[in-house]
């Protein structure tokens, strides 16, 4: 009773990366509260789970494994967890921020009302003292997001309401084996106690998933465009220095917007996180919500024609001029130097 | 077959172009320093609502927004590109509502406008990005949801076929009327504004927006109905009040910090041979790269 739940991502039997990053942050704060760390699997042939999640800490982990479950709608999804919320009574639950996270979690908070924040960049446990009614509340969870387009940073708690739902983006938090031999009980559930037929009212009638071309999350070396690179064209420079280099490219929403590179790659508030060894901005101004997907980069390099864009603020060189002249310099110089 | 359709947006704050005064020493937004807009992806649902307006004749569009008197404008933003009409749903018994309270009002307003078939608003709003209130308003008025819409590719026999955005692919699925829809911002754009629309329209107000102007009018609303946008207060819609406002609103504020990045030490090159040269030379020497 009372612990913290984490509600799995699963496609083809694999559980995504996001729901790992959030069961290695469930565990340690769990950890902190002294509670349990339970998972939710809603899906289908989901015997392979538990292997995955077990290393993570993962102390009960719940399997609704079911036909109708896979690929997911939102009702069926639903019902599982409000009905499982209602028995179990978290204090906290977590989702991903992703178009599961974000369809399912308002839909659950609304049901059981419990507050929700979506896409927090940090989630740690602390007290709170409402003045007003002059009351202490202990060891809340403090959810903390960016908001307003990213300018000021929010502190959210839900002093009153459970569980304490939460949605975080992939790459945000860190995953990290908690201990490869750990192991914890499954609890198979009788889908057809919390699901009802009448919630299978959407049906997919086709899909078309691809594999994450890209990897931008893990690469140690980002070269990242932004508006400024001008061009689709122009964003081909980008790649042949990745190239040559052996990195990925980024790119803020603002080029993302433009149209010059794929949405997947978008780093900032609204895209992935990155933290490489090397990462280089090209025609990137440096926008609040740019700057907080990929300021802790081990080292930042910004090509810019503007010397006094935001970014200069925060990179370690600043090289003025345009890309078209810098980067086959690189190129070039990279070639001359390397072995 | 024609359909009763709700559009959900919300008159937002620009905050795509922030300045320095946009925030209040207490940390709370300073809203009146902002330029108020129709919150662009509100704009996408307006469109998918009105493609259904022009292929379903008799099919009716109304604009339900939340928000201050100013707010109207959305509602006189949406009849000058062909909504039918629109309900503006304000007062003080709202502020300091979060996604829930929000939903709430908003659903108990819904009901107060009868039957309808569909209900689309932007999957978010750039003030929050939140992306929660769709599907809260779906959850309260116990009718299912599809989020991430892009496209409403078909409807027959109150059977609607949807095609989501995801991540990673795009899925297609069929769910029956009555229906929540959020559409995202890869849907096509709103349709301009329509220069008849816009003149027919432009004297479309709220009593409010009257009565601070002191030009009552009244004769002239009587007989042009269609220039007035109708004005709820909570008194209008049937509601528990524990669930509007501030006591609907399960989360809390507990602190708001401005976001300040701290400043490194940074060197500054020239796009010169010589510097490019040094640069990479150094970091293959530190085996940043290499």
């Amino acid at each position: 009773m009372n612990n913290l739940f984490v509600y799995l991502e699963i496609e083809d039997g694999v559980v995504g990366d996001v729901s790992l990053e959030l069961l290695t942050k469930g565990r340690r704060l769990a950890d902190e509260l002294k509670c349990k760390l339970e998972a939710v699997a809603a899906g289908y042939q989901l015997d392979g789970v538990g292997a995955q999640v077990f290393p993570y800490g993962v102390d009960v982990l719940h399997l609704a494994d079911d036909k109708g479950l896979s690929p997911y709608t939102s009702l069926p999804h639903t019902s599982l967890l409000v009905n499982l919320f209602k028995e179990e009574k978290p204090q906290i639950a977590f989702m991903g921020a992703t178009t599961i996270g974000r369809d399912l979690g308002p839909r659950v908070s609304s049901a059981l009302f419990s507050g929700l924040t979506a896409d927090c960049t940090s989630l740690e446990i602390g007290n709170y003292e409402d003045r007003k009614a002059g009351k202490t509340y202990e060891n809340l969870l403090y959810q903390i997001r960016p908001a307003f387009g990213g300018n000021i940073v929010a502190t959210i708690v839900n002093p009153d309401c459970r569980p304490q739902m939460a949605t975080v983006r992939e790459g945000v938090m860190k995953k990290e084996i908690f201990d490869p031999k750990y192991k914890g009980e499954t609890r198979k559930l009788d889908v057809s106690k919390y699901v009802s037929n009448i919630d299978f009212v959407v049906e997919v009638i086709e899909r078309h998933i691809e594999k994450s071309k890209v990897n931008i999350k893990s690469a140690p070396i980002i070269i990242s465009g932004g508006y400024g690179v001008g061009s689709a064209d122009n964003f081909n420079l980008l790649y042949e220095l990745a190239g040559v280099l052996g990195g990925e490219v980024g790119a803020s929403r603002a080029a993302v917007d433009a149209g010059f590179a794929e949405h997947e790659r978008q780093i900032g508030q609204t895209g992935v996180t990155v933290r490489p060894k090397l990462y280089i901005a090209c025609g990137i101004s440096g926008q609040i919500q740019h700057i907080a997907g990929m300021q802790e980069s081990a080292m930042i390099i910004s090509i810019n024609s503007d010397p006094h864009a935001p970014i200069s603020a925060i990179a370690d060189y600043n090289i003025t001029g345009t890309i078209e002249e810098v980067i086959p310099k690189m190129i070039k110089y990279y070639k001359k130097n390397s072995k | 077959m024609s359909f009763n359709i709700i559009v959900l947006a919300k008159q937002v704050p620009d905050t795509r172009n922030v300045g320095k005064d946009a925030m209040k020493a207490d940390g709370t937004v300073n809203r009146g320093a902002l330029p108020a807009i129709y919150n662009p992806e509100d704009l996408n649902a307006l469109e998918q609502a009105l493609r259904i307006k022009d292929k379903f004749t008799g099919t009716k569009v109304h604009v339900l927004t939340m928000g201050p008197a100013r707010a109207a404008e959305i509602i006189r933003e949406s009849l000058y590109r062909g909504a039918d009409g629109g309900f503006l749903l304000s007062g003080r018994e709202f502020a300091g509502s979060d996604t829930l309270a929000t939903s709430y009002a908003l659903a108990c307003a819904i009901r107060k406008v009868g039957r309808v078939d569909m209900i689309i608003c932007g999957r978010q709003a750039i003030d929050g990005d939140t992306a929660q209130v769709g599907p809260q308003v779906a959850e309260k008025l116990g009718l299912p949801q599809i989020t991430y819409a892009e496209e409403i590719v078909d409807i027959k026999s109150s059977r609607i076929t949807v095609k989501r955005r995801l991540e990673r692919g795009v899925e297609t699925v069929k769910g029956s009327l009555p229906m929540v829809i959020t559409v995202n911002g890869s849907a096509a754009p709103c349709r301009p504004r329509h220069a008849k629309l816009t003149l027919k329209y432009k004297r479309a107000t709220t009593l409010s927006e009257r009565q601070a102007l002191n030009s009552d009018c009244t004769e002239f609303y009587d007989t042009h109905p269609c220039l007035n946008i109708t004005e709820w207060g909570a008194a209008d819609i049937e509601h528990e009040a524990q669930w509007l406002g501030l006591s609907g609103s399960p989360t809390k504020v507990k602190q708001i910090e401005s976001v300040v990045f701290t400043a490194k030490e940074s060197k500054r090159l020239t796009a010169s041979d010589g510097e490019i040269e040094n640069l990479m030379k150094e970091l293959i020497a530190n085996h940043t790269i290499g």
